[in-house]
Parts: structure tokens; sequence; C-alpha cells
């Protein structure tokens, strides 16, 4: 090209988007939400065997307002949710999840009471790692395939988000256990609104979010 | 099934037996596991008792049963009490029971200070409620739980708990 | 450096309590706490007066899926309660099952779980040090400690398949035997771990900071330790000498020639002084359990029909194949007494026992864990009271609480 030739090798000719998406990518700060075993293998990715620093991820911070790629490692129960939700609403765009391990993907082996089936239920996950933990090697992967998935997709004013306004894992199990037999908390936990016994159809039943508006 | 007590559980069962004439409903004894059935009403003064002449000073451990689907089972919930004499290194384990409507048991809180946890968990989990306790609230669920899930009659994969939360979208982050 | 509340002036008395008293809300996301713990801090300016641990973030039903499995499947579930030392748990788990179904194990089974157990124990203890260094902010020493983990996790991985959550043991015997090339791979892990202990000893030992930060601090006594019912390295390091390897010897500790790790003061720094010797102790172990390793097989009375059998005989003989559908089919299984039975271990962290209670079947009726991180994080607001707020991480790095293990 003409102007390549003009401004010789000093110069890089590239979109706008290109290059907000190249800094963007080689700089992830992880907001390491680990709760269980697979924090551990987190930690392992952190030392100094598996050393994530080499893709541009290692400064860890625990504040969710300095931090642009959630790692959730490990299972999330009842009791968690809304803390997760909360920590997830509190960080800055653009933003990333990375669904760490079988739990925190889908429940793994702990079908149970407590156990959320699945974090992408509620809330956006962008890459899933399987396994029960999975190696840092996996975990390092992921990273990439993250990393691979801003270069393609990602814009400066992030608008490649706003089209997403559907939730987009599968479905909540409201339907699980019959009508009848469902106990449903009642009142006003940690500031969510939660469903009302006797008004479980599916999708229609979850009301308000976190700011109250209807969905 | 029930086999030999080491002379010093025999002599300590009989001295709990006079001590309390209705106090000791049984003893039995399986591979090492020494266990005392006592009554309900008098558990706290019996194990009080062990503490204090017995020489148990450690509880163990502190945890209930549901016996509702156990063959042949008179009471619904067993609650024990795993004891150990910290300078001799012997272990008992008593056994109490409580049934429904109101199950309820005297706390022993007053006698060990490490109880206060575990009888928060058996209140959490089979809704077992310890008299005298200082602060008996749940401890691992959320407090507007309803029910108890290790009784047996509560399902493993709850009442629809679990999903029961607003959902996130990717735009609203 | 403990500030005693009496230390602090009194408030006027008109001042009511809430008016000075303000409250920190420490966790669940926290990197001090790891995991998932969260404590409400009532705090005097920067003084500790009372702490609320609330705890259950982690509660996934491990007991409920304890009565749902069988005993081998339940060992995948019990894996991941500590999970800074898999194996201690499925021996444990394993060794409450054997005791009610009267399994006697053979030799080189107990000596391969011994080998386990303390490799578990350097494991566990080498997290939970180099995570109370890290809170301390000595980064050094973290990294050199998860340099060790990882060959650990190296072992487990060639013995078993999976490096994190082996799933090693089965009921009456092991997943598989040990070859050779582990045991070459675990003596050269034993001849260089003295000196990658030696670094880290060297990190912290004569670290002005983390004695500071540590010394006097969180202090047991040895009577409120036999109150609060604590056990292991934390019981020990308040002159509570108990150890089951010592005073209640099973599997094949009786074996071998090994102190008991103990302490009077009580305090953090003797909790990490206590972990450090205990793997010295560890080592020790190790090296004779390797040098007497006896030959034999390693699941014991296959007639009895309670072992898997091996794979050999399962593709290759009717009987085998019998035997093996026997213990996987939901209506055959197990046949154990209707008893129940408690037996504990001393796991890296204290006593871990179960209790199971059985009905007949395969599966437990109730599988209750006596778990050491729930009955340590009790003693929190004891240990904390009257410290300053920047003593709440060296209290919970020397309590080594897993999150898994606290709620189940």
């Amino acid at each position: 090209m003409a102007l390549e030739d003009f401004l010789g090798d000093n110069i890089f000719v590239t979109k706008l988007n290109d290059i907000a998406s190249w800094c963007r990518k080689n700089s992830l700060w992880p907001m390491p939400f680990a709760t269980a075993c697979c924090g551990i293998e987190l930690m392992a990715t952190g030392a100094s065997k598996h050393d994530i620093a080499r893709f541009g991820a290692e400064a860890f911070r625990f504040t969710p307002r300095q931090c642009d790629l959630m790692i959730v490692a490990g299972r999330v129960v009842m009791k968690m949710v809304p803390v997760l939700q909360r920590i997830w609403l509190q960080m800055p765009e653009p933003k990333w999840c990375i669904s760490m391990g079988a739990c925190a993907s889908s429940g793994g082996v702990f079908d149970t009471y407590s156990v959320v089936q699945g974090i992408d239920r509620f809330l956006p996950v962008d890459v899933y790692i399987p396994g029960c933990p999975p190696r840092p090697e996996q975990l390092l992967q992921a990273v990439i395939d993250l990393q691979d998935k801003i270069q393609r997709t990602g814009t400066v004013l992030g608008s490649e988000f706003d089209r997403r306004i559907r939730p987009e894992g599968p479905r909540p199990l409201a339907l699980e256990v019959p009508q009848e037999l469902q106990i449903v908390a009642p009142g006003n936990f940690a500031s969510s609104n939660r469903l009302v016994p006797g008004n479980c159809n599916g999708q229609a039943n979850i009301l308000k979010g976190f700011n109250g508006e209807k969905r | 099934m029930s086999e030999e007590f080491p002379p010093v559980i025999q002599a300590l069962a009989e001295a709990v037996s006079s001590e309390f004439p209705n106090g000791l409903l049984g003893r039995t004894s399986f591979r090492g596991n020494h266990r005392f059935h006592v009554c309900p009403k008098q558990s706290h003064a019996i194990l009080k008792y062990l503490k204090t002449r017995g020489g148990f000073g450690m509880l163990v451990d502190l945890s209930a049963a549901d016996y509702l689907q156990y063959p042949d089972a008179e009471d619904r919930y067993g609650v024990w009490y795993c004891l150990l004499d910290v300078e001799n290194g012997r272990r008992l384990i008593v056994k109490t029971n409580a049934n429904d409507p109101d199950p309820s048991l005297d706390s022993v809180v007053d006698l060990w200070e490490g109880a206060n946890w575990m009888e928060r968990e058996v209140y959490d989990m089979y809704g077992i409620e310890f008299r005298n306790h200082p602060d008996l609230r749940r401890i691992l669920l959320p407090d507007e739980f309803v029910g108890h899930p290790l009784r047996r009659d509560y399902p493993m994969r709850g009442k629809g708990e679990r999903h029961n939360f607003p959902v996130l979208t990717r735009a609203e982050g | 450096m403990a500030l005693k509340l009496a230390d602090v002036i009194a408030p006027p008395a008109d001042v009511r309590e809430k008016d000075y008293l303000w409250t920190l809300n420490f966790g669940p996301q926290h990197p001090a706490t790891h995991t998932t713990l969260r404590i409400v801090l009532n705090l005097d300016g920067e003084v500790i007066v009372n702490s609320v641990p609330d705890i259950g973030y982690l509660h996934s039903g491990f007991e409920k899926l304890g009565e749902h499995l069988d005993f081998n499947q339940y060992v995948t579930i019990v894996d991941r309660m500590n999970y800074i030392s898999p194996v201690a748990n499925e021996i444990a788990w394993h060794q409450a099952v054997e005791t009610l179904l009267g399994i006697e194990l053979t030799p080189r089974c107990q000596y391969i779980r011994v080998i386990f157990s303390e490799l578990m124990r350097l494991h566990d203890h080498l997290l939970c040090v180099g995570a109370a260094a890290l809170d301390l902010g000595a980064f050094t020493a973290f990294l050199y400690a998860f340099n060790q983990r990882e060959k650990i996790n190296e072992l487990n991985e060639w013995a078993s398949g999976q490096r994190f959550h082996p799933s090693y043991t089965r009921v009456g015997g092991l997943q598989r035997d040990l070859d050779d090339v582990w045991i070459g791979k675990l003596r050269a892990f034993i001849k260089q771990f003295p000196a990658a202990l030696a670094d880290v000893t060297g990190l912290l030992n004569r670290n002005r900071i983390f004695l500071d930060r540590t010394r006097d601090v969180g202090v047991l006594t040895r009577e409120e330790a036999i109150n609060r019912s604590v056990t292991g390295p934390v019981a020990r390091a308040s002159g509570l000498v108990r150890d089951l390897r010592k005073d209640e010897p099973y599997l094949a500790y009786k074996d071998f020639d090994f102190k008991v790790v103990a302490a009077k003061e009580g305090d953090c720094l003797s909790r990490y002084l206590v972990r450090m010797e205990e793997m010295r102790e560890s080592i020790k172990i190790i090296n004779q359990a390797i040098e007497n390793l006896p030959s034999g097989p390693v699941n014991a009375a296959v007639d009895d029909r309670m072992v898997l059998p091996n794979q050999l005989s399962v593709y290759r003989s009717i009987e085998g194949l019998i035997h093996h559908f026997e213990l996987f089919m939901t209506n055959r299984k197990w046949k154990p007494p209707v008893e129940e039975v408690y037996a504990a271990t001393e796991s890296p962290n204290g006593e871990l026992g179960f209790y199971i209670v059985s009905d007949g079947s395969g599966t437990a009726y109730r599988a209750r864990t006596r778990p050491p991180s729930f009955i340590h994080f009790a003693l929190f607001n004891h240990l904390a009271q009257g410290h300053t707020i920047s003593e709440v991480a060296p209290i919970l790095g020397s309590l080594n609480i897993i999150a898994a293990e606290l709620d189940r």
C-alpha cells in the first residue's frame, strides 16, 4: 500500500478496535474468585512452575474494581451466589469470566440441595474449563483462548457486549421440583429478590434483578 | 453384637447406673467403640458426671442421625457425644435420643466450650434444639432457609432453593 | 504483642457500646481468607472487641451425598473435603469403613498408606506455612513451598492418574500397586526435600517481620485446647501432646521410630514451628517405610468378597467378573453389620474421624465427618479478642482453615 510505503517500518497502520483489543488481551488482571479445590490449582498456576505471568495475567487483584477477568474457581453454593453477582457487577467494563472446573461449570459431582448447578445459570461466562480440578495447563489454555476471543470480537467501546441482553446459560432449574414440594426461602436474601412460593413456572418467575428493573 | 468392656469402662458403667438409677438405658460395644445409651432427660447430668468423675475432659465429636428409615429404630433422632480422656487415652461414646414434634436436648456448652458450634450444626441440619445454648442459630445454611437438609425426608436435590436467584445478562454488567 | 482490652482507655460512661465500636466485614472474598470465610469484626479503633465468624459459604452437602453413594464411590467426595491433603481423607474414610466391615489390611497396603499419609502431611504443611507466610508478605517462601507441592502432585499422578484428587484408596486396599519407578521418584523427592525445607526455614525463622507478627499472637492454653476440642498441630503447639499415630496406633505406625512434636507457648509462631518440625519427622517415617516396604498383595481378603478384584481377573475369569459385579450392582454390594462405628486418624490438620451408621446396606446410613477445621475455626473469636486487626491474618494462617472441610 502506498501509505505503508510512505511511513516505512516505524509506524503501523491498524484499526482502533484491533489495537485496543491487543492491549486488553495482553494485560488481563484476574480476580481470583477461589472457593474450593480449583483455587489451589489457581495458586499453583500463579506459582513458580507454571507461572501465569508468561501470558500477561499475573497481576492478581483481590478487589473487583481493579480487575477485568473473573476466574470462578470452585463450586458456588446458594449462600455465595449473591456475593458472586455483586462482585461481578462491581468489576469495570470491559470484563470477562472464566468458569474453572466442573463444579463451577455444571455443579460437578455435587448434585445436592445447596450447590448451584453451573454459575452460567446466573452469570454470563466466556470460557469454561473442564476437569476436577483442571490442570494448570488447562487454565493457561483458557487464558490463551480468551485472549483469542478478545482479539477477534473486541471493540473500543465494548459494543460487542451491548447485544447480549438475554441470559446465556441454561435456564434455572425451577421446574426440577414439583410445585407443591417447593420451599423457597422467603424474604430478601442479601438484597436480591427471591422467588415467591407458588409462582414457579419457568423463566418468567424471575422478575427482578439487582437493580430492580423488569426483564 | 457385644464385646468385652475394659474393666475401667465396666466400673464406670456401674458407677453411673448406681448414681443415676434410670439414667443408663444400656451399653453396647463394637470393635473398640464403647457406647453408653442414656436417657435424654438425664443426659446432661450423666455427661457432667463423666466429665468430672470419669475424667473425660474432651468432647471429640457431637453429632446426630435421623433414624427415620433405620431398621427397628424406636426413636427418630439419635445424638452422640464422643468423649476422650486426654490423660489416659480412653474413649467413650454416649448416645441419647430425641423425638418429634419438638426434638430437644440439654446443651452441653457449659461443660465443653467446643460443643458450641457442633450443637449449632446439629440444630441446623436436624432441627434438634439445645436448651440453654448461648447462641443457637443456623450455622451453615442461610438464616431464611426452611427445613433441615440432613433429615431423611429431605430430598438430596433440595426443594428448589438452589435455583432461586436473579439472572444477570452480559449487557447489564 | 497482645493488646488486652483492659489496656485500652475506658470510654465515658454515657457512651453506649454501639456508639464507638465499629463493624468490619472480613470476607467472604478476601485474600487472607484464601477460600470463603466471613468474619464480622467488632472493632474499638484497631482492637478486636468481638468477632462473629459466619460460615457456610461453601456448604455443599457432603454428608447428604455420603448417604447416597456407596463406600467406594464416596471416596471421590471425601477427596474434595480437605483438598490440600486429599489422600489423608481417603485413608480416614476407608479406615472407618474397614473398621465397620472388619477388614484386616495387608502389610504392604498399610505401609503404602503410611507413606501417603506422611506425603499428605508434607503437602498440607507446605501450603499452610507457605500461605501463612504469603499473608504476612513473605512471597518467596510461598514459591519454594509450592515448588515442592508440585513434586508431590507428580507423585500422586504417577501413582493414581490424577494429580490433585487421586481417589487412591479402596475398601480393603488401594486402586493399584506402586511400581519401582514410583519408589525411585519418591526417593529422589525425599533426597532433595530437606534442602528445600531448609530454604523455607532460612527465609522465615529469622525474619523479623514474620517473628514479630506471629510471636505471642493468638495464644491458646492447654486447658482451653482441651475444653474446645482442639487436636492436631494446633493442640500440640499448646502443649497438649496427643498424636493418634502414637496414642492409638493405626495402620503400621507402631513399626516406625518418630517423635511427636510439641511446643508450650501456643501462639502462632509455635504452631508454625511445630508444623516445620513435623515435616522433618514425616521425612523420617517415609524413609523408614521405603526401606522396609513389605512385598505381597495390596488388597486384603479377596475371598471375603469385600475388595474389588484386580483388572486381570475381571477380564480373564468368570469368578472375577461375578465378584466385580456383586460389588457394583445396586442390590448386592457389601453386607456390613447393622452397627455404628467411629474411627479416627491423625490427619495433617488434627483428628479426622468418621462416624458411620450402617443399616446393613452397601451405603452408609449416616456418614458423619469430624472435621478439624470446623472445630479450629470455632476458636477464632477466642484467639483474636484483644488483638489488632492486622493480626487476623496470622491467626487464620496458623489455624489452617480449609473451607471445604469447614462447611462440608
